[in-house]
């Protein structure tokens, strides 16, 4: 845990991320930047989520700090800890509190993954105060101006224990996310993995017969990330229907029965 | 002699004497014994164990086996054997003795018709793979069920229990999915889209026209799948190759395959072209084709119509209400104009729709988009009246539903089968479940709102105030951990003594911090009470007592619980009283239903077990407990659930639910217990409590030795 301490602030996103808006986020997210507002993605796994942090935080000229939650994530690996270095202890900034300091842009993936204490800690950075209170130290740092916080969740996998608190979620400007439209997701599939636009389209059909199983034996249908990577395979030399195979029915399940089922659809359709 | 050398004539006679009761049936069995001792021993051994499972469950379905199986299937893949033998099986399940001959009697068609070695593929084998690949596609959920011919009613998919007529199980498979295609492709591209009774009056030869016209549309579907799915139309056109059914076409069907392969061709177009088709030589055929049978879709269509029109409008009228809640504004004078907007985002795939209120788009509620495509499926468009909000007096849904009905109602009129779940059974004689047995139902324990409940707490108050300190304190583990390599917080003992180390000179530990553990306790737990008329009496105020004092104390622990009580009259009356479901409270209700648990019927608990399964799977949690609450081993009236039979049910229902993950443990009074228990439920998984009146006293403290 404690190789987290990269130059995680000087992480300025140089080349312009790929991104194709699939309606005014990019125009709310701003306008809730200007204002201080911390922001909520909501959306499942894989469209695109993580990409657009990355294109805000290219767009808005500030460093990017991605932290993904895990349900062992604890108040300490956001704020910061004691470290023992030559029989001293030194305090380390951990993630959140760099960012708070830069004016950095802060990024909680999969926010409900981590466990409940720690969500509490975000709570007074989330409303008009933006303080960050140090409880270890006795201090409270004041956001930089240019901080801003934002964290993404998935509803769809939601179980009961891992629903996000009202006390939480009403504090964000809240984005939600889905998988692009047929017609933009075969342009990003063929833009980002440069195949051509009739095999991206195959993909996108390919996705939706996934999505269609979502309930029926899948939690979640392919990803618009999962028909790039196949993409990509099929521009390397790989045929279509092993490609899907590695690249899309291998990372959805593990069941041999829904994997079998999976492998039937994409020999169909290639 | 070796272990593997052939029995000879007198060894096998005599176990076939004993399984077919040659001394009442006087059966012949001595050719049958001839034959099989000309085999190979391992092929002996197949065909004997077979013929003993069969015996179990009908003899002479196991003498007509022995003897089609001997004359001349030894040569036929194993695998469709048993197939065969089992399909029989549950035919004699479902539908009795004549049926299931019939079967048995089918195999020379059955022969006929695969090569030899035919590797088939089974229906069981790939139905699962099927219905998810089906699933995948666009368009209606559909179903795939066992039939005797591969055809839809436009909601389920049927295909054959075997299908042998390719020369390998992969072939065979692919045929299989290019059945369930066509079917899917019927259905997605409008082939019933026309009334079949009225297409077809003007024509002398019903049957023959019917035929041309399945023809013409199976060419027209074979240009919807090139389109759709041209991996899968490759294959098909591959496995038509390989049975030579696509080598000769005669004139007018080329011209007609031409014509109905437009991308715009609809099922009008097929009508119009049968005028003609009619008088032509009969249609070509396509191995996947199937049949066709305009009753069977007629009948479901009907129903599937009336109840999604009805569906639809009082969908329509809720979301009025709702919308018309949120604006409060004067009553509006025109009626509402609903619309729907369709969309299509590409020409190959179906179009989504939006409902709009007064030209305005407005949120579809849940479902109904559902609803939409599988209107559209039937009609190619939303028709009008579909889209009239439900009036007040239309509310009634009930009449479509058939999970409605009244349990009891069962037992009043007619028997049926209507809004119950269906479980299967393992038959252990036969090795293999027998389908769809048990007839499940879900009933309520009539709330008894007595002082039971007070009275019992009164009587172990004690008891209950131990409980409850030792529950509360098994409820928070959280931990401190000392010396760890990583925590939040520096441990300084650890640190001082590390630092003092290496003053000395000696390694200086790096375990130098304090980690909160908090150990979450995510347990879901399902009680299992046995209702049977055996707990008559004390063994039934004992459970009842028992169940007060662990509702009052799992409320302190904070685990998910839920109770049920199982009993059985038959297979055909199998039922679960719900006492406390997951999502309720521990409140009055639970409480008068705890003290309303009376006695019932029998003891079949496989079923149970399955069905609670399913429960406890529903529920988010770590940890699974399925406890049950029983006083003696299963045992049913009349239908042989008893001794082995019930024993090895009840096992294979534990085995099921260890798969899926759920822990089952068992607490019995029965002093006997121990001598099936082990076997049921393995070895430390159950509990004997001596005495009745302990019962109450030890559940709680079993449980939380379970739980730690």
């Amino acid at each position: 845990m404690q190789a987290r301490a990269l130059e995680s602030e000087a992480y300025f996103i140089q080349a312009e991320p790929y991104y194709e808006a699939t309606g005014d986020e990019i125009k709310i997210f701003e306008a809730a930047y200007r204002n201080k507002l911390p922001i909520l993605l909501k959306g499942p796994t894989g469209c695109g989520k993580t990409r657009f942090m990355e294109y805000m935080a290219w767009r808005l000229q500030r460093p990017l700090i991605t932290v993904s939650c895990h349900d062992d994530l604890t108040a300490s690996d956001l704020v910061g800890r004691y470290l023992v270095k030559g029989g001293e202890t030194t305090w380390v900034d951990g993630p959140l509190t760099r960012a708070v300091r830069a004016g950095a842009i802060c990024y909680l993936d999969e926010i409900v993954e981590a466990r409940k204490d720690t969500m509490v800690v975000i709570h007074p950075l989330a409303d008009d105060r933006r303080v960050l209170p140090m409880e270890k130290l006795g201090t409270l740092v004041e956001a930089h101006e240019n901080f801003c916080l934002a964290v993404s969740y998935n509803p769809g996998y939601q179980s009961v224990l891992k629903d996000l608190k009202q006390s939480t979620r009403q504090r964000f400007v809240a984005l939600e996310f889905d998988y692009p439209t047929t017609e933009l997701e075969a342009k990003i599939v063929a833009n980002e993995s440069k195949v051509d636009r009739a095999l991206a389209d195959k993909l996108v059909k390919f996705a939706h017969m996934t999505r269609n199983l979502k309930g029926s034996g899948l939690d979640e249908g392919a990803s618009t990330r999962l028909l790039v990577h196949a993409g990509k395979l099929i521009t390397s030399g790989i045929e279509p229907v092993s490609a899907c195979r590695s690249a899309i029915a291998q990372a959805i399940t593990d069941d041999a029965e829904m994997l079998a089922a999976v492998q039937e659809l994409s020999s169909s359709l290639f | 002699m070796a272990d593997n050398a052939p029995f000879t004539l007198e060894q096998i006679l005599k176990p076939l004497e004993t399984w077919l009761e040659v001394e009442f049936t006087f059966l012949h069995v001595n050719e049958i014994a001839e034959a099989l001792s000309r085999l190979p021993r391992e092929e002996q051994d197949f065909f004997l164990s077979w013929t003993r499972r069969i015996s179990t469950t009908n003899i002479q379905i196991s003498y007509q086996f022995a003897v089609r199986a001997t004359a001349g299937l030894a040569h036929l893949n194993q695998r469709v054997i048993e197939a065969w033998a089992l399909h029989a099986m549950d035919t004699y399940d479902r539908a009795g003795l004549r049926a299931a001959m019939q079967v048995i009697e089918d195999v020379e068609n059955f022969v006929q018709l695969s090569h030899a070695h035919a590797e088939g593929a089974v229906f069981d084998e790939f139905s699962g793979i099927l219905l998810n690949f089906a699933h995948g596609l666009s368009g209606r959920q559909l179903k795939i069920a066992q039939g005797d011919a591969p055809y839809t009613d436009s909601e389920t998919l049927f295909l054959p229990a075997v299908v042998a007529v390719m020369e390998t199980a992969k072939d065979n498979f692919t045929l299989c999915k290019a059945m369930v295609a066509f079917q899917w492709a019927q259905t997605r591209f409008g082939s019933f889209r026309i009334h079949f009774a009225e297409a077809f009056a003007s024509f002398e030869d019903q049957a023959f026209a019917l035929k041309q016209f399945h023809g013409l549309e199976t060419l027209r579907l074979e240009a919807c799948l090139q389109r759709e799915l041209p991996g899968l139309a490759r294959e098909m056109q591959r496995l038509k190759f390989t049975l030579g059914e696509n080598e000769f076409i005669p004139d007018p069907w080329q011209r007609f395959a031409e014509q109905l392969a437009a991308p715009e061709a609809s099922v009008n177009d097929s009508l119009r072209l049968l005028q003609e088709a009619y008088t032509a030589p009969p249609a070509p055929t396509a191995c996947y084709q199937g049949e066709l049978r305009p009753d069977a879709i007629a009948a479901c269509k009907a129903k599937r119509t009336e109840h999604e029109k009805m569906h639809l409008r009082i969908k329509l009228a809720q979301m009025l209400d709702e919308i018309e809640k949120q604006q409060s504004e004067a009553p509006r004078e025109a009626p509402p104009k609903i619309g729907v907007q369709e969309h299509q985002d590409s020409p190959n795939e179906l179009p989504s729709f939006d409902i709009t209120l007064d030209d305005i788009p407005v949120a579809p509620p849940e479902g109904v988009k559902q609803l939409l495509t599988s209107v559209y499926l039937d009609f190619g468009e939303i028709p009008p009246e579909y889209l009239v909000p439900a009036g007040d007096g239309d509310y009634d849904l009930t009449q479509f539903e058939a999970q409605g009905k009244d349990p009891d109602d069962v037992w009043q009129g007619t028997y049926h089968e209507e809004g119950a779940t269906f479980y299967p059974e393992w038959d252990h004689g036969r090795q293999h479940y027998r389908k769809n047995w048990c007839v499940m139902r879900e009933k309520d324990v009539t709330p008894v709102h007595d002082d039971f409940v007070p009275q019992t707490l009164h009587k172990y108050s004690g008891l209950i105030k131990h409980l409850h300190r030792t529950f509360e304190a098994m409820r928070d583990e959280d931990k401190l951990l000392k010396r760890q390599a990583a925590g939040d917080e520096v441990d300084i003992d650890a640190l001082v003594e590390a630092l003092a180390d290496a003053r000395d000179g000696r390694e200086m530990s790096d375990r130098l911090f304090m980690h909160m553990h908090r150990a979450e306790r995510n347990v879901a737990v399902m009680f299992m009470v046995d209702m049977s008329g055996s707990t008559k009496g004390w063994i039934n105020d004992a459970e009842r007592e028992s169940l007060v004092l662990l509702c009052e104390t799992l409320e302190r622990l904070g685990d998910r619980y839920a109770i049920y009580g199982f009993s059985g009259n038959t297979r055909k009356r199998c039922e679960l009283y719900r006492i406390k479901r997951f999502d309720e409270r521990y409140d009055d209700n639970v409480r008068a239903r705890i003290s309303g648990i009376r006695p019932q019927d029998y003891t079949r608990m496989g079923f149970a077990i399955r069905h609670l399964t399913k429960v406890l799977n529903e529920v988010e949690a770590k940890t699974r407990l399925l406890i049950t609450l029983s006083d003696g081993k299963p045992d049913d009236y009349f239908d042989g659930y008893r001794s082995a039979y019930g024993i090895e049910d009840t096992r294979q229902a534990l085995i099921e639910a260890k798969r899926t993950g759920v822990h089952p443990f068992c607490i019995t009074i029965d002093k006997e217990g121990q001598e099936y228990l082990p076997h049921m439920y393995g070895a430390a998984q159950y509990v004997i409590i001596d005495e009745v009146r302990k019962l109450p006293l030890k559940v709680a403290d079993i449980y939380r030795r379970l739980t730690t």
